[in-house]
């Protein structure tokens, strides 16, 4: 592959705090050199216009269809998705079918990844066999083979004795235990408690629902010095233990995904199917307390929560509609929506995106240091589009965000060097 | 009863009663009124519907409402094809989607469904060229037994704004109950909720509605009370201990009666359950009781619906 250098750029380092004009160079796969005058001998030259370079995105959760939903997504869609978005980073959750409780599924997920050559994926391993939330899984067998963290997917680890036990083992092997944050038995319903709800005559989940799995999982974390990590956290309730805990120094750590800092319950109105989502969309007092908790530094990630449903699940009425909506495409443009809006500054923005969650997973990506590899995303901050279900980059199509106007989109998506997009 | 003007139902269909304003509901039930008045003389009309087709589409088990329905419509001529569906086999695979397709393929013309998910008949309504009914759609809505309540109350009341109405029992379960507040809110009635704080909706207040745990706060002085069914499953998943402590604290009987007004109704949508939320002395009184009126009701009123959702095709034709 023949060097490249991208000129003109606006270069967005979080990792280093690098906001600047100047010109990145890539040679074997790598960053070879970074700055106003970073040169290289014989390399394709690429005007990047004034826009935004910044390390490609860490998806600290997007589900690929594999194994065992290919109907709904295949790893070679969901990579166009991840590129299309500026993705080159995916963790992958363990509740597939068959769940990835083996090493052997495990190895077999991340060499599905390499072989797209444009995004690589990591797998979350089961915490327990088949997330049936009972026994543990061989948790450092898992992570010989490529596990970068243990979770029951969208199951929450019920039962606090196992939990208990995943965390302390977990800590063997410097492992961390990631939790969907819904206590079950109090999370039956398919919509978030309220007046909403109960128009609609949807059976609900109380917000603290989230808040009382999160008080009991911090405690669990104190008892066993394990590090416990919170998946889409949506209410302020649960964000405002996580903040306590983290100050008292626990290791405690959270993400959150882009629904629940765009949109509130209401999007479900009309039993819009679109919407329902794994936790469901949450009244507007706890969107914004998500939008502070992004602000503050609470949240240490932004995921895109990507979950391919097909029209078949979706169109049904709404309690029996599947959870779940697509994330990848979009995941930069509606986080890019809070910097429009004011809330976030745009370096920060990007750092929920890459450095962060790259830093919790302590792996080599998110940062545009020389030497690291090239996964490169090139944005143009304010160009609009608009989202359209049906014309998606992708397989599945069933975005929650269908007809929104979005400014922010991604140009060009670089994958150690190899441009996957643009 | 062509001639008639009539304020355009704002969808076509009739899936609900929350969105209609008052002069929708009026004019439902003046038109359900002169429905009722020809129903006791005996006369019918049939050549209304004359050739039209109007399927009962019916995924749960009911007998009182499908045939409420299925009489409405051949007073006004349809010809009426009952369908019922046992959710078991819908779950083999055929969706609710495939359903509506056959039923465009057949050329129906009204579409009465109901179902036991909330919202069902809003998707069908989307994928059908029929006018649909919700006769039910799970925890959501119950729109004609909203109306035909809301005409047996006015018949014995003269009007419905002001009146005191206590909707007591399983709210939390009550497509009726959805129903009956915004049908009676935007009537202008004073609406109370009463019942255990577990067969309560959340934020139920935001309906516009005082909620009460105590039957007799709630009652007083009360015109009408509105029993609600309560099923046995509530029971075996612990949302309430017993029937018998049920009853005794939120079952109607004469006691509890009295701190209403002294002419206050009594009424129940059907089936009862005595001696559970209702005590056979109150619910056969026929002082009190209207529970017989609502079910002649609930035909003058289904023939009101058919009669208008119908227009827009008998214009087309």
């Amino acid at each position: 592959m023949r060097p490249l250098r991208i000129t003109n750029a606006r270069l967005l380092c979080p990792a280093s705090g690098l906001d600047a004009p100047g010109a990145l160079a890539v040679q074997g796969g790598r960053i070879a050199a970074i700055g106003a005058d970073a040169a290289m001998e014989g390399a394709d030259e690429l005007d990047a216009g004034g826009a935004v370079l910044c390390p490609g995105l860490v998806d600290l959760r997007a589900r690929v269809g594999e194994p065992g939903a290919e109907h709904r997504e295949t790893i070679a869609s969901a990579a166009q998705a991840a590129a299309a978005g500026g993705v080159t980073t995916i963790c992958v959750p363990p509740d597939t079918d068959p769940a990835l409780d083996d090493p052997a599924l495990v190895e077999w997920l991340a060499r599905r990844g390499e072989a797209t050559r444009s995004v690589t994926l990591l797998p979350v391993a089961a915490a327990t066999k088949g997330c049936a939330g009972l026994e543990l899984v061989e948790l450092g067998l898992l992570r010989e083979a490529g596990a970068v963290a243990f979770s029951d997917g969208n199951r929450a680890i019920a039962s606090a004795r196992t939990m208990r036990l995943a965390l302390s083992y977990a800590r063997a092997f410097g492992m961390m235990v990631v939790q969907h944050p819904e206590e079950p038995s109090l999370s039956t319903g398919v919509a978030t408690e309220g007046e909403l709800a109960t128009r609609l005559g949807l059976p609900g989940v109380p917000a603290a629902a989230e808040a009382i799995q999160v008080a009991r999982d911090i405690a669990l974390a104190r008892l066993t010095g394990g590090q416990v990590h919170f998946a889409h956290v949506s209410t302020g309730a649960a964000l405002a233990l996580i903040r306590r805990a983290k100050e008292e120094g626990l290791r405690v750590t959270c993400d959150t995904a882009p629904p629940y800092f765009d949109l509130n319950e209401t999007a479900i109105g009309g039993f819009r199917t679109y919407a329902k989502l794994s936790p469901p969309l949450r009244a507007d007092a706890d969107r914004l307390a998500v939008v502070a908790a992004l602000a503050d530094g609470t949240v240490d990630a932004v995921a895109s929560d990507h979950a391919p449903q097909d029209a078949d699940d979706k169109r049904l009425p709404f309690a029996q509609a599947l959870a779940g909506g697509t994330g990848l495409a979009t995941l930069l443009a509606v986080t890019l929506a809070r910097v429009q809006a004011g809330d976030l500054p745009l370096m920060q923005a990007v750092a929920l995106l890459t450095s962060r969650p790259a830093a919790l997973l302590g792996i080599e990506a998110g940062t545009l240091r020389v030497g690291a590899p090239a996964d490169l995303c090139l944005f143009q901050p304010d160009r609009a589009w608009q989202v359209r279900a049906g014309r998606m980059p992708g397989k599945a199509q069933n975005t929650p965000w269908d007809g929104r106007a979005l400014e922010g989109r991604v140009i060009g998506t670089w994958k150690q060097g190899r441009r996957v997009f643009g | 009863m062509s001639g008639f003007s009539f304020p355009i139902l704002p969808t076509g269909h009739l899936l609900g009663i929350e969105g209609l304003e008052p002069p929708h509901i009026n004019a439902l039930l003046d038109l359900a009124e002169s429905y009722a008045l020809l129903n006791r003389q005996g006369k019918t009309q049939r050549d209304l519907l004359k050739g039209r087709t109007l399927i009962n589409l019916f995924f749960e088990d009911s007998t009182r409402t499908r045939t409420s329905f299925e009489l409405a419509g051949k007073r006004l001529g349809a010809d009426i094809v009952n369908m019922s569906v046992s959710t078991s086999s819908v779950n083999k695979g055929e969706t609710l989607l495939d359903t509506a397709a056959t039923l465009n393929a057949m050329k129906t013309d009204l579409l009465v469904v109901r179902h036991p998910q909330s919202g069902a008949p809003s998707l069908l309504a989307q994928k059908v060229d029929a006018a649909v009914i919700n006769a039910g759609d799970g925890t959501h809505e119950h729109p004609t037994q909203a109306l035909l309540d809301a005409l047996t109350i006015r018949r014995h009341k003269g009007a419905l704004s002001d009146l005191v109405v206590a909707i007591c029992g399983d709210v939390l379960h009550s497509r009726v109950a959805r129903s009956n507040i915004h049908l009676l809110s935007a009537m202008g009635a004073r609406l109370r909720v009463v019942g255990p704080p577990t067969l309560i909706p959340a934020e139920c207040a935001r309906l516009g509605v005082q909620v009460f745990h105590d039957m007799r706060a709630g009652l007083a002085d009360a015109d009408v009370v509105m029993m609600l069914r309560l099923q046995k499953e509530r029971m075996t998943c612990g949302l309430v201990p017993s029937s018998r402590e049920y009853f005794r604290f939120f079952g109607l009987d004469a006691a509890k009666l009295e701190v209403a007004k002294p002419d206050a109704i009594v009424m129940h949508p059907g089936p009862m359950n005595r001696g559970v939320e209702i005590d056979s002395a109150v619910a056969d009184d026929p002082a009190r009781s209207v529970i017989g009126e609502q079910v002649e009701m609930g035909v003058a009123v289904r023939m009101a619906v058919l009669d208008v959702l119908s227009r827009r095709l008998r214009r087309n034709a």
